[in-house]
């Protein structure tokens, strides 16, 4: 089934329904229809369609006319230094490439964003629907090294969007206010699940705490996807600027894409007690959301005295219907509730494809996440950071999440992480990189190595400590490791 | 008719067009108004023989009470979607919150 169906759909039952906006361009999914026909019309003989822009009304357009022409649409992050872009465009060559600035590379053909609307003539064909179809391909992010090229086929986003939209379900006043990256996940399955509900996407190019505020108030919108660093900075914002998070409109704000920290979740609910809070698990690999902790969760959990249950704030609640998740050992062997392991996922969603090496799903359909984990005995996935972020000390397998956990109680420290350094002695030990409240008074070294070993055991007490004044995240705000081993490295 | 999953289907009395999302392997007889989809759009459409029920509901998923096959509804019309003589029912999903 090709994913050009859902605006097919849209524009068929919803022609007048406003699509999307961005900044004083706004479209009907009869325009967005149009606009799709008319790019494909300049998509003959085209083998790959590319994006590498910020996110605008051309995104959507460009995504439903590849799909349209049975091509594979690849965004990109427009963000990466140009030697890194032109590697990637090299990837992709030949191709055509929606961009206003990007570096000569043989093979790509430019087209500006404000081109794609030209409106020249129309494409009348059918899309085609030929199984195992591309509809996407992604590239990873790269926090642990060169980015991978995921595929995404027409079936595996298909299959994400019917098994948990129902078409047409939004109320024609509802809209969304979407900030993330074209060329992330969270920015893919956005367009698919609002075109399909008939919820008005709301774009927010770049995003900053006070202009996600004004269009969010300007727009009436009532609901929103952010990463847990952007809802910390709203939060963070609206305080020092004593202002109050007035958004009467809001009714539903969803978060994924990397750990929400404990505290800002709870703020989050007790300044917005009228809005629903979901956490979204997914992966680039998993066509997007394979774990819901819904707004139910939430407030049982933020309301409950039961620790195993208030402690479910921090899961990423349960699989999707269609889902199954499943926690496996060192050899391969399931784990019982509570006991910590890989996690892997199966699915029609799930595609684990990458071009290069191939598909990572098992014989048996499942495919290894990376991330490490454990169910609690009612089902709820607790993630415990990435299984190649492991601190193995002599053996014994540390994740630095739980040293962080304990570090960031310490009053005087404002971020903090936790990785591997060589040690002559146990192979691996931990290394702390600590953000301090104020720089100029950091904590005593002493004292932060007292407070893991009373807290933890000594095995987790680290053995080198720096102070940084920042740490690096990407934009869509995980945390680059890569770049702290590095710090104790050199 | 042999159907197979990812088949698109033409109500010759209306304008109903549904997609096979999963189906037995076995010969199956799909009406809409009474009178057999088909593979292609007819130019014209005919009388609906069969014009009890309300008709098909776009974006509805359809299936048979086994569950056993299921379709897509992409577009609505008046005629009512039968297999092998028997009405399907709306399938009724759990209502997820928005995630994306």
């Amino acid at each position: 089934m090709n994913i050009h169906l859902i605006l097919q759909m849209a524009a068929d039952s919803m022609p007048d329904r406003e699509a999307v906006i961005c900044g004083c361009q706004r479209l009907t999914y009869q325009d967005l229809s149009y606009a799709v026909n008319s790019l494909a019309d300049k998509l003959e003989g085209t083998q790959k369609l590319a994006y590498l822009a910020e996110t605008g009304t051309a995104a959507p357009v460009a995504m439903f006319a590849a799909a349209l022409r049975g091509i594979p649409y690849v965004p990109i992050n427009y963000r990466l230094a140009e030697d890194q872009i032109t590697s990637l465009l090299k990837r992709v060559s030949p191709a055509l490439l929606i961009s206003d600035d990007a570096p000569e590379v043989e093979g790509i053909t430019k087209i500006s964003p404000v081109q794609v609307f030209s409106p020249d003539t129309s494409w009348d064909g059918f899309a085609p629907d030929e199984e195992g179809n591309i509809a996407i391909e992604l590239f990873t992010s790269g926090t642990t090294g060169d980015p991978k090229s995921a595929i995404l086929r027409h079936d595996n986003l298909m299959a994400y969007i019917l098994g948990t939209i129902e078409f047409m379900s939004a109320e024609e006043s509802q809209s969304t206010l979407v900030s993330v990256p074209p060329y992330h996940i969270a920015g893919i399955s956005a367009i698919l699940s609002s075109v399909y509900a008939g919820r008005r996407m709301v774009q927010l190019p770049n995003f900053s705490p006070e202009a996600w505020l004004k269009l969010a108030k300007q727009e009436n919108v009532s609901q929103a996807f952010l990463v847990p660093t952007m809802l910390q900075r709203i939060i963070e914002y609206t305080a020092s600027n004593n202002e109050t998070l007035d958004l009467p409109a809001m009714q539903a704000i969803a978060y994924g894409g990397g750990k929400m920290p404990h505290s800002v979740i709870e703020q989050a609910m007790t300044l917005m007690p009228h809005v629903n809070f979901t956490n979204a698990y997914g992966l680039t690999e998993t066509s997007s959301t394979i774990c819901l902790l819904d707004p139910d969760d939430h407030r049982d959990a933020f309301q409950s005295e039961d620790p195993a249950v208030r402690a479910r704030l921090s899961s990423v609640g349960r699989p999707l219907p269609a889902v199954e998740v499943e926690i496996r050992d060192d050899y391969n062997a399931p784990c019982g509730a509570g006991d910590a392991g890989y996690v892997f996922v199966r699915g029609e969603q799930v595609s684990g494809e990458y071009h290069g090496s191939g598909s990572l799903l098992d014989e048996n359909g499942w495919f290894p996440t990376r991330d490490r984990g454990y169910l609690d005995d009612a089902g709820y996935l607790f993630l415990d950071g990435r299984a190649d972020d492991v601190i193995v000390r002599g053996g014994e397998n540390i994740s630095p999440g739980e040293i962080e956990d304990v570090l960031i109680e310490m009053s005087d420290i404002k971020d903090v992480a936790a990785v591997a350094v060589a040690d002559d002695e146990w192979g691996e030990a931990v290394g702390v990189v600590i953000v301090p409240a104020d720089m100029t008074t950091p904590p005593e070294i002493e004292a932060i190595k007292s407070h893991v070993k009373n807290q933890l055991r000594s095995s987790r007490v680290p053995t080198k400590v720096k102070f940084m004044e920042e740490l690096p995240y990407n934009e869509t705000g995980k945390l680059l490791r890569r770049v702290l081993r590095d710090v104790f490295s050199t | 008719m042999q159907i197979k999953a990812g088949t698109k289907l033409f109500s010759a009395v209306c304008d109903t067009q549904i997609m096979v999302l999963r189906v037995p392997a076995d010969d199956l007889d799909v009406t809409c108004g009474g009178l057999p989809m088909q593979t292609d759009e007819a130019a014209e459409k005919s009388l609906m023989s069969d014009d009890a029920g309300e008709g098909s509901l776009v974006g509805k998923r359809y299936v048979n009470e086994a569950e056993t096959m299921e379709f897509l509804c992409t577009r609505g019309g008046k005629g009512n979607i039968s297999v092998n003589g028997i009405a399907l029912e709306i399938k009724q999903a759990k209502r997820l919150p928005s995630s994306d």
